[in-house]
């Protein structure tokens, strides 16, 4: 029990979300007299229940509106369980945002000194730390300027800087990596890779699965506003991008033939149309198999297709005019088959195939469908980079 | 005592921060600053003067009339200045509250210490103001003084954490309260000697903690021309009227706002 940094004792949490707010004495009196209060419970969590060991790096996915933030701020103490019990061991302070409570009109001395009390810091604790702060914000020539002349990117940097001063038992971190230039970001890891080598107790939320892979020692996911999983980050990692890839309209089995459905992630005015979409994966190599009809002639189509991650970004993709393939007129009721294939260079993870035909200029669809197939990656290797190409190392000299 | 101090060390840190902030950012941008602080009591003199003295000649039988109308006037407005900033100085905190955990009562006591500040220095034009018209000050000043200006604190600080936690569910208190305030101005012997209105309601308005303070402050510094409840009342147990009222009004706010601020951060 000693070991124990947090625990979360079957926690959940209720909004009343007022159909019309209760904002005024008007309504409170109307409400009072007669008419029941009209409103909707929301609930934000359910029945959450987990221990964060001291030193643990503890990461918490879900997708936006799961009920990850509630969370943090609830083991922040700023909301209060409807039920349930949090119990919280040592110093916490919570990075919901960067820079709470900097005033524009303060300069930035004094801006270091209100946050540092907000952190919990006197004004003798501060002078001590001063120096450091400003150093590592590279501002010293601006503390005197007021904050509102400050860039946001200057702003950010001092509030960061605040941040890693605070001695705290428990840190919450709150997606602050999300902004920052590249440089910047790089600054926050390596503070994040700081706070793990001095076992700080870090609660971690972030849509990054490279970041939760690499510094967490457990990790948490939540969906639909209760816990789902818990434990090694891998394999939450793997789950969490699994809802995505559950979310992408069902891809159709090998060469079945296309329902005509109404998809709104596949338009087009279908004279030429997709009729199915495969893929075959192996170590070195990836194949995707298109196979398209043309519903009327059709003058030199072109064929193409992109690759998204889970997290949804494109990784690679191209088309027959890119590749300066140019295809043959269609005619009615022709079908072709297109395969292509590029060598293995993706990470461990899900993968979705958006297909597109178009026109000859290569932009007008003909049948353009997100989400067309699916496929999974397994090398069992752990690159937390988008490409994992394989690599080969000569070693001299030992 | 160290115990003590560990667990209102935050608040402490905290409500000294703020209070710091806040003079900083009165007078921002204003020429000559927190000179304003001593005009503006100064200026009211002026006016005072000219209009009750010159003009109205009302209280002409009360010695030094302007000073007795400033120091009311004075008073006041700490009062009205505590609630009015601390009526909506939760929801103005809003950002705050939702971003990080902090005792909420420090937010509302900031504003009432800013407001004391500026008493203060209003203090000190009113004291270079008796040495020079040489006012009789009874001995009993020096205890009583500090006294009644801990009372209007009280009641100040109590008004004003029962209003913001209010303010925070309900956004017409502030209309409300204003109205109130204007009547209340009125009610409360500011701007006319008490000796002006028949005794029986006389006795009533005094049971108004801001009427006793201000009259008794009158009393003490001014002139014991002054009524006060000493001065109407045969019996002074009735003094715990309106104290009585400071520390429930004072209680029962304190004990509203502790009871709301769990849920400042969701409806704020």
């Amino acid at each position: 029990m000693d070991d124990i940094a947090i625990r979360v004792d079957d926690v959940s949490k209720d909004f009343r979300l007022p159909h019309e707010k209760v904002g005024s004495l008007k309504s409170l009196v109307v409400n009072l007299f007669g008419r029941q209060k009209s409103f909707e419970t929301q609930h934000a969590l359910r029945n959450v229940s987990f221990e964060i060991k001291k030193g643990e790096f503890f990461g918490v996915v879900g997708r936006n509106g799961s009920g990850k933030s509630t969370l943090l701020k609830i083991l922040a103490g700023i909301y209060q369980p409807t039920r349930g019990k949090v119990t919280v061991r040592g110093k916490l302070v919570p990075f919901i945002e960067l820079g709470v409570g900097f005033n524009p009109e303060l300069t930035g001395r004094e801006n270091v000194y209100l946050n540092g009390a907000l952190l919990g810091f006197s004004k003798k604790e501060i002078d001590e730390k001063y120096d450091d702060i400003v150093a590592f914000a590279e501002l010293d020539r601006f503390m005197d300027q007021k904050l509102k002349n400050y860039s946001s990117g200057m702003q950010v940097r001092l509030a960061f800087s605040m941040a890693t001063l605070s001695e705290a038992d428990i840190l919450l971190v709150d997606e602050v990596l999300a902004v920052g230039d590249a440089d910047f970001q790089r600054k926050c890891y390596n503070y994040f890779s700081k706070l793990k080598n001095n076992k700080a107790t870090v609660v971690f939320i972030s849509h990054d699965m490279n970041a939760i892979r690499e510094y967490c020692d457990r990790a948490m996911l939540i969906n639909n506003n209760m816990m789902v999983d818990m434990g090694a980050t891998d394999k939450i990692a793997d789950k969490y991008l699994q809802l995505f890839i559950e979310e992408a309209p069902t891809a159709n089995k090998d060469h079945a033939e296309v329902a005509d459905a109404a998809n709104q992630e596949r338009w087009g005015d279908k004279r030429v149309a997709i009729s199915g979409v495969s893929t075959s994966v192996s170590e070195k190599s990836i194949e995707v198999t298109i196979r398209i009809k043309a519903h009327s002639d059709f003058a030199k189509p072109v064929v193409g297709f992109r690759i998204r991650n889970a997290a949804g970004a494109e990784v690679t993709g191209t088309n027959t005019k890119h590749e300066n393939i140019f295809l043959k007129d269609l005619l009615k009721e022709q079908t072709l088959i297109l395969k292509w294939s590029f060598v293995n260079v993706l990470r461990d993870g899900q993968y979705i195939v958006d297909v597109a035909l178009q026109y000859a200029d290569g932009i007008t669809v003909a049948d353009w469908w997100n989400g067309a197939a699916k496929f999974t990656i397994r090398k069992n290797r752990h690159i937390p980079y988008t490409l994992d190409p394989g690599f080969e190392l000569i070693i001299q000299g030992q | 005592m160290y115990k003590l101090w560990q667990r209102y060390r935050y608040s402490v840190i905290l409500l000294t921060q703020l209070v710091k902030t806040d003079f900083k950012l009165r007078y921002q941008g204003s020429v000559l600053g927190y000179l304003w602080s001593l005009l503006r009591p100064l200026a009211i003199f002026a006016i005072l003067y000219i209009v009750f003295v010159k003009f109205l000649r009302i209280g002409a039988d009360i010695p030094h009339f302007p000073l007795y109308l400033l120091l009311g006037i004075v008073l006041w407005n700490y009062f009205a200045e505590v609630t009015s900033i601390g009526i909506s100085s939760v929801v103005s905190r809003g950002d705050l509250i939702r971003k990080l955990n902090f005792p909420k009562y420090v937010i509302v006591v900031s504003a009432s210490f800013s407001a004391l500040i500026n008493l203060a220095l209003n203090f000190i034009v009113i004291a270079i103001f008796m040495s020079l018209t040489g006012v009789d000050i009874s001995p009993s000043a020096v205890i009583m003084v500090p006294l009644l200006i801990i009372e209007l604190f009280i009641f100040a600080l109590g008004v004003s954490f029962l209003l913001s936690a209010l303010f925070v569910k309900f956004r017409d208190i502030n209309y409300i309260w204003e109205v109130v305030m204007q009547a209340a101005f009125y009610v409360t012997p500011i701007l006319y000697p008490l000796s002006i209105i028949p005794v029986k309601a006389a006795k009533v308005l005094l049971l108004n903690p801001v009427a006793q303070i201000i009259q008794d402050m009158r009393s003490l510094l001014i002139t014991p021309q002054a009524l006060t409840i000493a001065h109407l009342y045969d019996n002074p147990y009735i003094y715990l009227l309106p104290t009585g009222i400071v520390l429930l009004v004072a209680l029962a706010g304190a004990a509203y706002f502790r009871k709301q601020s769990k849920y400042f951060a969701e409806e704020v």
